[in-house]
């Protein structure tokens, strides 16, 4: 007999036929009777403080239901973390970036809330601004929030082992710095939502969002509202890739918009809006100093970072801190000092996006380790192989590596791209680099400090017994999750995957911390799996003394129930059922007694057939400031090889193809891991290739649309051959991990070195536009021709 | 100011008063609901709304209502019959093609359009078809797969 019927195929999606046909309703798709429509305010200027706001001539507009501004809301203060609550939901005494909401508007058309929104009058005084970090740590730099000096919104400063000794003893130091840009997460659907109260003032709000749990206490807090009297509801979702992973001012105005006109409410952002919100990967600036030993060993890393981080916080404390902390790993590294800085300025604030926190370091420091490969006259993989981090070993800054396929990895990208026959023999023009990655299966611990669980999970049998429920407040934004955890339900409760309809999305249906941090499939997962299997020993002990059969000795498999030993004589109790199914031309006739019979005969001894499953994990990481941030049950990690070819007259950069490999522990579903995989490499070369938020002098974004910010198109995307190694790990459910963000970690720096290959030289900032290649190449050129 | 328009929609003739200003894809989404048709920008980039018009794949944010006067449009609405989901649309949930799904519709709009005018494109051809089509979530490659199985 197969070990698992469900788990670990191609299954179709349960959601995919709805989104072929345009069935599968997202926000923008929902209309409410009486519904109106709103519009914000925002700040046109960068810097300014506020004299007035006259909203008489906005609320004179026919059509136009409620204007309101912080008079009408308040300013509780809200963000990401507890330890950062520095927005509000409009601005009271100034404006920080361009986009800063300053009212909203509720009327009958949106293009009457428009117009109302060009009508409000608000005096502004111009302040100073500044939009580099150069500038807002200047001594005498306009400060923008008054309780964080020197613009500085968080600062790291760690130490494990003695980093300075570790550098006296390494016989090759390398010092290089690498610099990203700011990125838009470009999802395909823009933010909305649908606010409405009933008349009993509860208050739901649907909307696209990756985090319902958040959005739900966020709303409620930032209302006064208990968090019972708030439901929040995910309708199918366009993606968010991170971005959509905290409550945005839109979903709160919406709210009180709601409130004060008694209507639902709906509201969109434009395009130009999400570039505005942003709340996408920082633009980081990493030094890292490397030693090892002559061998290859490496020693010490000494690491500095700083974060270019907008206006306001978001999840930027966190992303100080994974900048940092995801060094530690995946090679073995006794000594790690990291200084992190994220600095305040008048830009569209940045938070978290696929790979949070990471990238750009694993882009610095791989690119460094294939530096230090060269000069010790390594293969590279080899290098990487010798100071790998074995199953079961822990970093230097307690990150536990409970499985770990990364031999593996690194084994498969080899011969998938046949490496070593290509690698220092590749013709002029044409180069192969590589890089490996890990990162976390899901925070350690909640945004907020909490010891709540991370996710809780209903599984209910319907009263005939044919179709198990399954109800999670997890958000299943395009990843698959819905898929995987009906999966997990169907094969941990012994169904088809037919037999489970699964729910999620809404706050009602329990606590799930949501789609980040690469956390569902091993936290949803084991919830999702604890819940069946709670549902199954229910059905079982039922049968248990009805067949006077011991538990143990049955099992529930693919829609029938098994008995280890005789079958018991079990007609009675299909007489019952058939009674019980009479009108019914389905009368079941098999051998073995059927699941359905069997959970029928449960719910008529104990009523409604419920499971409930849940899941935190144990307390992890160290006892140093900041340890909670990279602490996770489990960590997924990967290896890629990228062929480009550079054209040395033009310094244009072409990606041939890429060989990616991820561990993600027992995959649940194969076909949705390569997806992931595939999704990650092509995010990660728009961002190597051409991906920028471009600003002009006064905090504008000056490509905001997705003609002039650059997504990787159908023409640009190479052919990727996905690997997919099953480590077996001990902490996730059925022994699954993540894949949906770690898989982004090798692919920047496996292009960049696969370019240094190719032209013979290192490129430290990104995008690889033509122009910065080819300057770099006519430098490269010079230095050889004066040599 | 309003105009009638007649136009045929997945076989369905229409009579509508449009305003001038309105476009084709607020047509279908909000007062014909065929809320299939998804907008992801408004201003012709990503491909997300895109429908056939007499024969040919547009951004139908970029056309508007009163130019498909006497036009024959097919939206996502039209492919599925009641013997099931369209080839097009079997072999995208079949590969995995689909992950978030909001660029789908327009995806496999212009897929058809380009497979009922060539219907053995190459791989560079397959490219070009959907390059007016952005989707991050998948990366493209089983999208090119889902398509390529298209082929006769």
């Amino acid at each position: 007999m197969k070990e698992y019927n469900t788990i670990r195929t191609r299954a179709n999606r349960i959601d995919t036929p709805d989104k072929a046909t345009g069935e599968a309703i997202y926000v923008d798709d929902i209309s409410k009777p009486g519904m109106l429509f709103g519009a914000l305010l925002q700040s046109p200027h960068a810097h300014a403080e506020i004299l007035s706001i006259d909203t008489t001539e906005a609320e004179q507009l026919p059509g136009v239901k409620a204007v309101i501004t912080s008079k009408e809301t308040g300013a509780i203060p809200y963000g990401v973390s507890p330890a950062r609550y520095d927005e509000t939901v409009f601005a009271t005494d100034k404006v920080r970036y361009v986009g800063d909401e300053i009212a909203a508007v509720a009327a009958t058309s949106l293009d009457i809330a428009l117009k109302a929104v060009e009508l409000i009058k608000v005096e502004y005084k111009i302040l100073p601004a500044v939009f580099t970090i150069e500038d807002a740590i200047k001594e005498d730099a306009p400060q923008l929030h008054e309780k964080y000096k020197g613009n500085l919104t968080a600062e790291v400063h760690q130490e494990f082992g003695d980093v300075e000794k570790g550098l006296k003893e390494s016989d090759i130091i390398k010092t290089t710095t690498v610099k990203n840009k700011r990125q838009d997460g470009a999802f395909i659907e823009m933010q909305g939502c649908i606010a409405e109260f009933d008349r009993r003032d509860n208050l739901t709000l649907t909307s696209g969002t990756q985090v319902p749990h958040y959005v739900q206490r966020t709303v409620a807090m930032v209302m006064g509202m208990d968090i019972g009297k708030v439901r929040v509801k995910k309708p199918y979702l366009g993606a968010g890739f991170g971005i959509k992973a905290a409550a945005n001012p839109m979903e709160l105005a919406c709210c009180f918009l709601a409130r004060e006109t008694k209507k639902p409410v709906k509201m969109n952002y434009t395009r130009e809006q999400v570039f505005k919100l942003c709340r996408a990967r920082h633009q980081f600036t990493h030094t890292i100093t490397t030693g090892a030993k002559k061998d290859g060993t490496l020693v010490a890393l000494k690491h500095e970072c700083t974060l270019d981080g907008g206006a306001y916080s978001s999840f930027g404390i966190a992303t100080v801190y994974y900048a940092g902390s995801l060094l530690g790993g995946p090679y073995k590294l006794p000594n790690m000092s990291y200084e992190g800085f994220r600095v305040y300025n008048n830009k569209p604030a940045c938070g978290a996006q696929r790979g949070h926190g990471a990238v750009i370091a694993r882009a610095c420091f791989e690119q460094q380790l294939d530096i230090i490969a060269e000069e010790l006259g390594m293969d590279p993989m080899e290098l990487r192989i010798k100071n790998m981090m074995k199953k079961g070993d822990t970093t230097c800054n307690d990150l536990n590596m409970s499985s770990f396929g990364m031999s593996e990895c690194i084994d498969a990208v080899r011969e998938g791209s046949d490496w070593d026959r290509k690698k220092g023999n590749m013709p002029a023009g044409k180069g192969i680099g590589m890089a490996c990655g890990f990162f976390v299966s899901g925070a350690g611990f909640p945004i907020y400090r909490s010891d709540t669980y991370h996710g809780t999970v209903i599984v209910k049998l319907t009263e005939d017994g044919g179709t198990a429920l399954v109800y999670t407040a997890s958000a299943e934004i395009g990843q698959g999750s819905d898929t995987a955890f009906a999966m997990i339900a169907a094969e941990a409760l012994g169904v088809p995957l037919n037999s489970v309809r699964l729910e999620s999305g809404d706050t009602d249906m329990g606590v799930d911390l949501g789609a980040y941090s690469s956390r569902q499939t091993l936290m949803t997962g084991h919830a999702t799996k604890e819940a069946a299997e709670n549902v199954k020993s229910q059905v079982l002990e039922v049968l248990a003394e009805k067949l006077d059969t011991p538990v143990e000795e049955m099992d529930i498999k693919n829609g029938f129930i098994e008995f280890k030993n005789q079958t018991p004589d079990f007609s009675e109790l299909r007489t019952t059922y058939i009674k019980e199914h009479r009108g019914w031309i389905d009368n079941p006739d098999s051998k073995k007694l059927t699941f359905k019979e069997a959970s029928r005969i449960a719910y008529l001894e104990k009523g409604s057939i419920v499971g409930t499953g849940k899941y935190k994990p144990v307390f992890l990481g160290g006892k140093f400031k900041g340890a909670a941030v990279g602490t996770s049950p489990a960590y997924g990690c990967s290896a890629q090889v990228a062929e480009v070819t550079v054209d040395m007259g033009t310094g244009q950069v072409t990606i041939d193809n890429v060989t990616d490999a991820h561990d993600c522990g027992k995959a649940i579903n194969m076909t949705s891991v390569e997806g992931q995989m595939e999704g990650s490499v092509s995010m990660g070369i728009g961002e190597a290739m051409h991906e920028e938020v471009i600003f002009d002098d006064k905090g504008n974004v000056l490509n905001n649309d997705l003609a002039e910010y650059k997504l990787v198109t159908a023409m640009d995307m190479p052919k990727v051959k996905t690997v997919v190694v099953e480590s077996d790990e001990p902490n996730g459910p059925f022994g699954a991990k993540e894949v949906g963000e770690g898989a982004i970690m090798p692919t920047i720096p496996a292009i960049l070195n696969a370019v240094y290959d190719a032209a013979g030289v290192r490129i430290y900032e990104l995008p690889l536009t033509p122009e910065r290649v080819f300057t770099a190449i006519q430098k490269y050129k010079e230095k050889k021709g004066a040599a | 100011m309003k105009k009638i328009i007649n136009l045929t929609i997945n076989e369905q003739a229409y009579e509508i008063a449009v305003e001038s200003n309105k476009t084709l894809a607020d047509l279908l989404r909000y007062d014909l609901n065929l809320t299939g048709t998804k907008k992801g920008c408004d201003t012709g980039d990503c491909g997300a709304c895109t429908v056939i018009l007499d024969g040919d794949a547009v951004n139908s944010c970029l056309v508007l209502a009163v130019q498909a006067d006497g036009a024959v449009v097919e939206t996502i609405e039209g492919l599925a019959t009641d013997k099931g989901l369209h080839p097009i649309q079997e072999a995208f949930v079949k590969t995995g093609a689909i992950q978030c799904g909001f660029c789908t519709p327009g995806m496999i709009m212009s897929t058809k359009n380009m497979l009922d005018k060539n219907p053995n494109p190459t791989e560079e051809e397959i490219r070009q078809g959907i390059s007016g089509n952005l989707c991050r979530c998948t990366g493209y490659q089983k999208i090119f797969e889902a398509i390529d199985c298209q082929k006769s």
